[in-house]
C-alpha cells in the first residue's frame, strides 16, 4: 500500500468539517458556575473535596451508562422509551434470584442480560420487521414489561449479597496522594465500568462496521440499504445493545439498593433523562450524527446541576423546573442557528 | 411500431462477443401498472448504451431490478452469459452491476470514504480498518482523476454538488463494476460538468467496463452513447446505433408522434411591457450586486453553472433568504421581500426546483395542494370552501382544466401522481395565486418530454396574459428556447445579459468569465430582434 | 327486457363494489371500538347497553377524547405534544389552591388555568419554532417545568378540596334528558369541543396549512404558509384542550399529585390507534375521539374480565404496537 500525502486543502477542508459541539463547553461553564456558587455559599465543600467530586460522578453513573445505549439508538434514527423498565426488571429479577447468595450471582447476572436482550430484540423486530415507529413500539413494550413486573412484584423482592455490593460501593487501586492535598487514593468500581462502557461504546462507533452501519442507517436508511447494509440487523442490534446497557444500569441500581424494587427505573426517569442527555450531548434526534463522548458531557451536566442544587438547598420541585429549562436551553443553543425547522 | 424487435441487427458483429448484461422477457408489475412487459436487452462490454423513454417507461423499473433493488416477476439476467438472480442490491454489486440512483445517495454528515465503502469497510474482526479505507479511497478517486480535489477525510457536507456526483461515481465504480448503470446522472449537473463526465465516461469504457445510461435529455445521450434503447408503457420499442439515427426520430420513437417544435414561439416585441420587477444592487450573504429588470410579458432566461447563485437568485428574490442591502422594486413600489408569505401577497409566485421537497405536500388531495398559495394568505381562521376561496368557488376543477392534469379525482393523494402530473399541480398552485411576477427554478427538469412542451406552452402562455417570468434553468436549449433575454450568472453575481436565440458557446463563454466585456453591449439590442 | 336482464346483475355487483369501497375506506378504529363495546355488552348487559351505562362509560372516556384532539392536532402538524399529562396535574392542583375551598372562586380558576394553558402552548410553539428545538424535547422540558412549577406552588401536596361546582364539568349529569335519561356534562363538552376542532381542522385555512405543515415544511413554506405562526397556534389549542381535559379529569378523579401522569403517552396512543401518522399530514377529529373510546373500552373489558390492573398496562401496550403494526403494514402493502 503506498502512502498517501496529503494535499493542504484537504487538511482545511477536514479541520472544517469537524467541530467541538457546544456540550463540552456548557460542562466547562456549569462547572465553573456551580464551583463559584459553591464557594460562595457553602465554602467550596463540594468542590474543594474530591471524595465528593467523585461521588457525583458515581450518581451519575446509572443514567450514564444507559445513556450510551440510548445514543445507540438515537444514532440509528430510532429511540428506546423501554429502558426504565427495563432497568426496573433487571433491578427485581437479579435481587429476586440472587437471594443474598453469592452462588446466585452468575445465575442471577446471565438471567438478566438474558431478559434484557429479549427486551432489546422485541423491540427492534417490532420496529424494523413490523415497521411500528420506534416510539410507539417502545412506549408499547415498557407497558407490557411495566404491567409484568406490577402484576409480579410489589415491593423490596429478594436482596444482593454483599459480595455484589462491590460493583455499587466497591473501590479499586490507589492513587498516591499529591503533596499535601488528600486527593482520591481509589477509584469507585462502578466510575471504570461506566468509563469502560463509554470506551465500548466509542470504539463500537468510531471503529467497527456496526458503527459505521448504525450512523448509515441512522443518516439515511434508504442509502444503507442501497450500499448493502442489512439495516435491519443493525437496528436490532443497537437495540439489543441499548437493553443490555439498560440492564447494567438496573445491577449497578440493585447493587446500590441491595434488593430490587419494582419503581426504580421509572422513579429516575431513565427513559426521558437517557434521551435528554444524549440530545444535550449533540446527538441528533433524526439520528446520523453525534457520539458517546457528548452524552458523557450531559450526564455530567445532569449530576453537578444535581448536586449543586441540593447543595444549596434547592425545593425539589424548583430543581424539577430547572432541570425543564435547561434541557431546553442546552438543546437551543444548538439548534437555534439551524437553517431547517424543527417540528 | 409493434413490430420492431428485429430491428435489434442480430447480424452484428457484437454477436460474437459475450454480453455484459443481458435481460430476457423481464416483466414487472406493480398495483394497476405494467411497468415492464415482456423486455429483453443486450449490453455489451466497452460500450455506452442509453435506455430513454418517456417517465413510466419503465427505464427505472428496469435499471432497479438489474441492480437487484427490485425482483423482476419474471424473466431472466445473464450475467457475462451466466444466470443470476438478485434478491438484494448488495447482491448485485458484488457480482459487479453498480447503480448511480437519481437522487444523491450519500450520507452528508460521513467523510467521503465511508461513504464510498458504506457496507464493506475494509474491517478484520468487525473493526474497521480506517487508514486502509481511507488509502482505498485515494485509490478509487485517483480512477477518476479527481484525487487532488477530494480528500478522503473530508465530510460529505462540505463538497459541492458536482463533487458529490463525483464521489457516487467513485463508490459505483469501487465495487469493482462491470457493469456501471448511471440513473439521470447529469440532472444535477452543468454543462462543463457533464462534458467532465463524459471524459470520466469514456475512460471507464476503455476498460472495458459497460456503461448504461438513462437520461432525458437527448444531447446528452447522443453525446455520450454509442447506442440508444427506446422503452415506451413497459414495452421494448427498438434499439438504435447513434449514427443511424437523428433526435427527432428518437423522440418520435419515445412518444409515438413528431413533436413539430419543442419550444413556442418568443414573444414579439409587442408583448413586452413596463418595467415590473428592477432589483439594484442588491447583496446578502451569498449575492453581491445583483442588478436587473424583468418586463412584463417576457421571458427572462437565467442561465449559469452550478453553484453560480442561480437558485439563490430566485430564493433570495422570493424572501427565503432575503436581500440585506440594495433596492427591490415591485410595480415601481420600493419592497423589501423578507418572507415567501411576503412575495406572494405582492404577488409573485415561484416554482421551485425540487418538486418533491420544496413542491407538493404528498399526502394532502392534488384539490388542497392547488389552494395552498391562496390559503396561506388568508386569514388564519377564516373558513374555505373545497374548490375554492371567496368568490371563485370553482377554482380547483378550473385550474385542473388549465393546466392539463390527467387524473380521475381531485381527492387523489398528490404522491400517487406522476412527476409530469406533480410539476403541473405546482404550476396550478401558483397560477391560483393570481400572481403576476413567476420565478421558475429549472421548470421540467426530470419530466417526460410531452410534459415538457405543454409546461413550456404554458409559460409563454403566461406571458402573453402579461406576466413577467424569470426562468432558471441549466438546460441551455431550454435558456435558448424560451428566453426572450438572458440573465448569465457567474460567481455569486450577474455576469451579463444576452439577447434572445444567443448561441450556446455565447452564454458559457460567460457563465464561465470568458466574455463579460461585450455583454454590456449586447444587452443594449434587447428588443430589436 | 334483456338488456335490462343483463344489466342489472352489473349494476348491483358495481353498487356492491362501490359499497365495499365505501366500507374499506372506514377506519379500522370504528369496527374494533363497535366490537369491543359489543362484548362489553355481552358480558355485562346491564351497564354497557342501557342508555345510563352508556353515559356513564361516556363520562369516563370523554376527557381523554378531548386531550387526544389536542395531541392529535401537534401530532398532524409534524411535532409531539409531551406535556399534555403534565398540564393535567397543573390545572387539579393548582386549583386546588386557587379554589381555597370556595365555590364563588371556581370561575376566575377556570379562567386563570385557561390563561396558562395558553401560556404554555404559545411557550411551546416559540421554543419550537423560533429556537428551533425539536418539539419532543421541548415538551419534554416542559412537561418537567408544568409538573415542579405546579408541585412547588402547593408545596408537594394538593392544598385544599376541589369545589364541587369546578367539579361539575367532570362529575355531574343533565338529568331527565328524553332518549337518554341522562347526560353528562363532559360529553357535551367533548361535543362542543369536537364540532369546533373539527371545523379548525377541515374548514379552515388554518386546518389546512396544519397538515400541509406536517407533510412538507418547506413545500408550506415556500407556498407562503406562516409556519412557525401555524405551529404556535397548533401547540396553543393543544394545551388549552389539555387544560379542559384536565378539567374534567380532576371533576372526575378529584385531587391526586399523580393525576395526569402517563396521560400524554395515552393520548398518543389513543391518535395513534387512530391511525394518526406519527411524522404529520394526517389527522381526524372524530378518529381521534373513537381512539380514545377504544383505549378506555379496552380498559373496561379488562377490568370486567378481572384481570389485576397491571395487566391492563401490558395488554394496552400490545394493543398499541398491534394497531400501529396493522396500519404500517398494510399501507406498506398498497405502495
Amino acid at each position: 500500500m503506498t502512502t498517501v500525502t496529503v494535499p493542504e486543502n484537504w487538511i482545511k477542508r477536514a479541520t472544517r468539517s469537524i467541530h467541538i459541539p457546544p456540550v463540552f463547553l456548557f460542562l466547562i461553564v456549569i462547572f465553573l458556575v456551580s464551583g463559584l456558587l459553591d464557594q460562595i455559599y457553602s465554602d467550596g465543600q463540594i468542590f474543594s473535596n474530591p471524595a465528593i467530586m467523585l461521588n457525583i460522578v458515581v450518581r451519575s453513573v446509572a443514567l450514564g451508562i444507559v445513556a450510551v445505549g440510548q445514543t445507540l439508538v438515537i444514532l440509528g434514527a430510532s429511540i428506546d422509551l423501554s429502558v426504565a423498565y427495563t432497568i426496573s426488571i433487571t433491578a427485581v429479577m437479579s435481587s429476586y434470584i440472587m437471594l443474598g447468595k453469592t452462588a446466585n450471582v452468575p445465575m442471577a447476572i446471565a438471567s438478566v442480560f438474558g431478559i434484557g436482550a429479549a427486551i432489546g430484540l422485541a423491540n427492534g423486530v417490532i420496529i424494523t420487521k413490523l415497521k411500528v415507529n420506534p416510539f410507539i413500539a417502545t412506549l408499547g413494550t415498557s407497558l407490557i414489561i411495566k404491567g409484568i413486573i406490577n402484576a409480579t412484584f410489589t415491593n423490596y423482592t429478594g436482596s444482593v449479597p454483599e459480595s455484589f455490593q462491590f460493583f455499587g460501593y466497591g473501590t479499586i487501586g490507589s492513587i498516591p496522594v499529591i503533596g499535601s492535598i488528600p486527593v482520591i487514593n481509589s477509584i469507585p468500581v462502578s466510575i471504570v465500568i461506566m468509563l469502560i462502557v463509554y470506551l465500548a461504546g466509542w470504539f463500537l462507533l468510531a471503529r467497527t462496521k456496526l458503527g459505521a452501519h448504525l450512523y448509515g442507517v441512522g443518516g439515511n436508511s434508504e442509502v444503507a440499504r442501497l450500499s448493502g447494509v442489512r439495516t435491519d440487523r443493525v437496528l436490532i442490534g443497537a437495540h439489543i445493545l441499548c437493553s443490555m446497557t439498560a440492564v447494567l444500569s438496573g445491577l449497578f441500581l440493585v447493587s446500590q439498593m441491595q434488593s430490587g424494587a419494582p419503581w426504580v427505573g421509572p422513579n429516575g426517569f431513565y427513559d426521558l433523562n437517557s434521551i435528554a442527555t444524549t440530545v444535550i450531548g449533540g446527538t441528533a434526534l433524526s439520528g446520523g450524527k453525534g457520539g458517546v463522548w457528548g452524552t458523557l458531557a450531559g450526564v455530567l451536566i445532569f449530576g453537578i446541576l444535581d448536586t449543586t442544587f441540593n447543595q444549596l438547598g434547592v425545593n425539589p420541585y424548583l430543581k424539577t423546573v430547572l432541570r425543564g429549562a435547561i434541557i431546553v436551553l442546552a438543546v437551543a443553543s444548538y439548534t437555534i442557528r439551524s437553517k431547517k425547522d424543527a417540528a | 411500431m409493434e413490430n420492431v424487435t428485429e430491428d435489434i441487427t442480430p447480424k452484428s458483429p457484437e454477436m460474437t462477443v459475450q454480453p455484459t448484461v443481458e435481460v430476457q422477457n423481464i416483466s414487472k408489475r406493480f398495483p394497476g401498472v405494467v411497468a415492464l412487459d415482456d423486455v429483453s436487452l443486450q449490453f455489451f462490454p466497452g460500450e455506452t448504451h442509453a435506455v430513454v423513454g418517456e417517465n413510466g417507461a419503465g427505464k427505472s423499473t428496469l435499471m432497479k431490478i438489474m441492480s437487484g433493488a427490485y425482483t423482476p416477476d419474471s424473466g431472466t439476467i445473464y450475467l457475462s452469459g451466466e444466470k443470476v438472480s438478485f434478491s438484494h442490491p448488495r447482491e448485485a454489486q458484488e457480482k459487479g452491476v453498480s447503480i448511480i440512483y437519481q437522487e444523491f445517495n450519500l450520507l452528508p454528515e460521513r467523510t467521503v470514504a465511508h461513504n464510498i465503502f458504506l457496507g464493506r469497510e475494509p474491517s478484520n474482526l468487525g473493526a474497521l480498518e480506517i487508514r486502509k479505507m481511507n488509502n482505498q479511497a485515494v485509490e478509487v478517486l485517483k480512477e477518476l482523476g479527481v484525487e487532488k480535489m477530494i480528500s478522503p477525510i473530508a465530510l460529505v457536507s462540505s463538497l459541492s454538488v458536482a463533487e458529490q456526483q463525483l464521489v457516487e461515481i467513485a463508490k459505483a465504480i469501487s465495487f469493482k463494476a462491470k457493469v456501471l448503470i448511471m440513473d439521470e446522472p447529469t440532472a444535477a449537473l452543468t454543462y462543463t460538468e457533464v462534458s467532465l463526465l463524459n471524459a470520466l465516461v469514456s475512460r471507464l469504457k476503455q476498460k472495458g467496463m459497460s456503461v448504461i445510461f438513462i437520461s432525458h435529455r437527448l444531447r446528452e445521450v447522443f453525446d455520450i452513447s454509442e447506442k440508444i434503447t427506446v422503452l415506451k408503457d413497459g414495452k421494448f420499442i427498438k434499439t438504435v446505433n447513434k449514427q443511424d439515427v437523428t433526435p427527432e426520430e428518437v423522440v418520435f420513437l419515445m412518444v409515438g408522434r413528431t413533436l413539430d417544435h419543442y419550444f413556442p414561439p418568443l414573444g414579439a416585441p409587442e408583448d413586452f411591457g413596463e418595467v415590473v420587477l428592477s432589483v439594484k444592487d442588491a447583496s446578502n450573504q451569498i449575492l453581491t450586486g445583483i442588478s436587473f429588470m424583468l418586463r412584463k410579458g417576457e421571458v427572462l432566461g437565467v442561465a449559469g453553472l452550478q453553484g453560480s447563485g442561480r437558485t439563490e437568485l430566485a430564493q433570495s428574490l422570493f424572501g427565503v433568504v432575503p436581500f440585506k442591502s440594495g433596492k427591490m422594486e415591485l410595480h415601481g413600489k420600493a419592497i423589501a421581500v423578507k418572507s415567501p408569505a411576503k412575495a406572494i401577497k405582492n404577488k409573485m409566485g415561484f416554482v421551485t426546483e425540487d418538486r418533491k421537497s420544496e413542491g407538493i405536500a404528498p399526502r394532502q388531495p392534488i384539490r388542497d395542494n392547488m389552494l395552498l398559495t391562496v390559503r396561506a394568505v388568508r386569514t388564519l381562521f377564516g373558513l374555505i370552501s373545497k374548490d375554492g376561496v371567496g368568490k371563485s368557488r370553482r377554482l380547483v376543477p378550473m385550474l385542473g382544466q388549465q393546466v392539463d392534469i390527467r387524473t380521475d379525482s381531485f381527492d387523489r393523494e398528490t404522491q400517487f401522481l406522476s412527476g409530469g402530473n406533480q410539476q403541473k399541480v405546482v404550476l396550478a398552485k401558483w397560477l391560483a395565486s393570481d400572481a403576476d411576477v413567476f420565478i421558475f427554478d429549472e421548470p421540467t427538469r426530470g419530466i417526460d418530454v410531452e410534459s415538457k412542451a405543454s409546461i413550456h406552452d404554458m409559460i409563454r402562455a403566461l406571458t402573453k396574459k402579461g406576466t413577467a417570468v424569470l426562468m432558471i434553468s441549466s438546460e441551455l436549449p431550454e435558456i435558448i428556447g424560451m428566453s426572450d433575454r438572458i440573465l448569465v450568472m457567474a460567481d455569486c453575481q450577474i455576469a451579463g445579459e444576452l439577447p434572445a436565440k444567443s448561441s450556446e458557446q455565447e452564454i458559457m463563454l460567460m457563465a464561465t468569465g470568458h466574455a463579460n466585456v461585450n455583454g454590456s453591449n449586447k444587452a443594449a439590442s434587447v428588443g430589436e430582434e | 327486457m334483456t338488456t335490462t336482464t343483463i344489466n342489472s346483475p352489473e349494476t348491483f355487483s358495481k353498487a356492491v363494489g362501490k359499497l365495499w369501497g365505501w366500507i374499506k375506506k372506514i377506519p379500522p378504529v370504528y369496527p374494533v371500538f363497535f366490537i369491543i363495546f359489543i362484548v362489553l355488552g355481552m358480558l355485562n348487559p346491564s351497564k354497557y347497553q342501557s342508555a345510563n351505562g352508556i353515559m356513564t362509560f361516556l363520562r369516563t372516556a370523554s376527557p381523554l377524547a378531548v386531550l387526544a384532539i389536542g395531541e392529535m392536532f401537534v401530532l398532524a402538524s409534524g411535532g409531539f405534544d409531551l406535556s399534555v399529562g403534565a398540564i393535567v396535574t397543573f390545572v387539579v392542583l393548582v386549583s386546588s389552591k386557587l379554589l381555597a375551598n370556595d365555590p364563588a372562586n371556581a370561575a376566575s380558576t377556570i379562567l386563570i388555568m385557561f390563561g396558562f394553558g395558553l401560556l404554555i402552548g404559545l411557550v411551546n410553539g416559540v421554543v419550537v419554532s423560533f429556537l428551533k428545538v425539536p418539539s419532543f424535547i421541548t415538551t419534554l422540558g416542559m412537561m418537567l417545568l408544568v409538573r415542579g412549577g405546579a408541585l412547588y406552588y402547593v408545596g408537594g401536596a394538593p392544598q385544599g378540596y376541589l369545589t364541587d361546582n369546578w367539579r361539575a364539568f367532570g362529575r355531574n349529569y343533565i338529568q331527565n334528558v328524553p332518549l337518554f335519561g341522562r347526560v353528562p356534562y363532559a360529553l357535551i363538552i367533548l361535543l362542543v369541543i369536537s364540532i369546533i376542532t373539527y371545523i379548525m381542522l377541515n374548514r379552515t385555512n388554518y386546518g389546512k396549512q396544519i397538515v400541509a405543515v406536517g407533510d412538507n415544511v418547506l413545500a408550506s413554506k415556500l407556498s407562503g404558509v406562516r409556519v412557525k405562526l401555524v405551529r404556535v397556534v397548533t401547540f396553543m389549542v393543544c394545551s388549552t384542550l389539555a387544560v379542559a381535559g384536565g378539567i374534567m379529569i380532576g371533576g372526575y378523579g378529584g385531587v391526586n399529585v399523580t393525576i395526569g401522569e402517563g396521560l400524554e403517552m395515552q393520548a398518543i396512543a389513543a391518535c395513534v390507534v387512530a391511525g394518526v401518522l406519527l411524522g404529520g399530514g394526517k389527522g381526524s377529529v372524530p378518529n381521534a375521539i373513537f381512539g380514545a373510546f377504544t383505549l378506555q373500552a379496552i380498559v373496561n373489558l379488562l377490568n370486567l374480565l378481572g384481570l389485576p390492573k397491571p395487566y391492563t398496562d401490558a395488554v394496552q401496550g400490545l394493543i398499541i404496537i398491534g394497531a400501529v403494526a396493522y396500519v404500517g403494514l398494510t399501507s406498506q402493502k398498497k405502495q
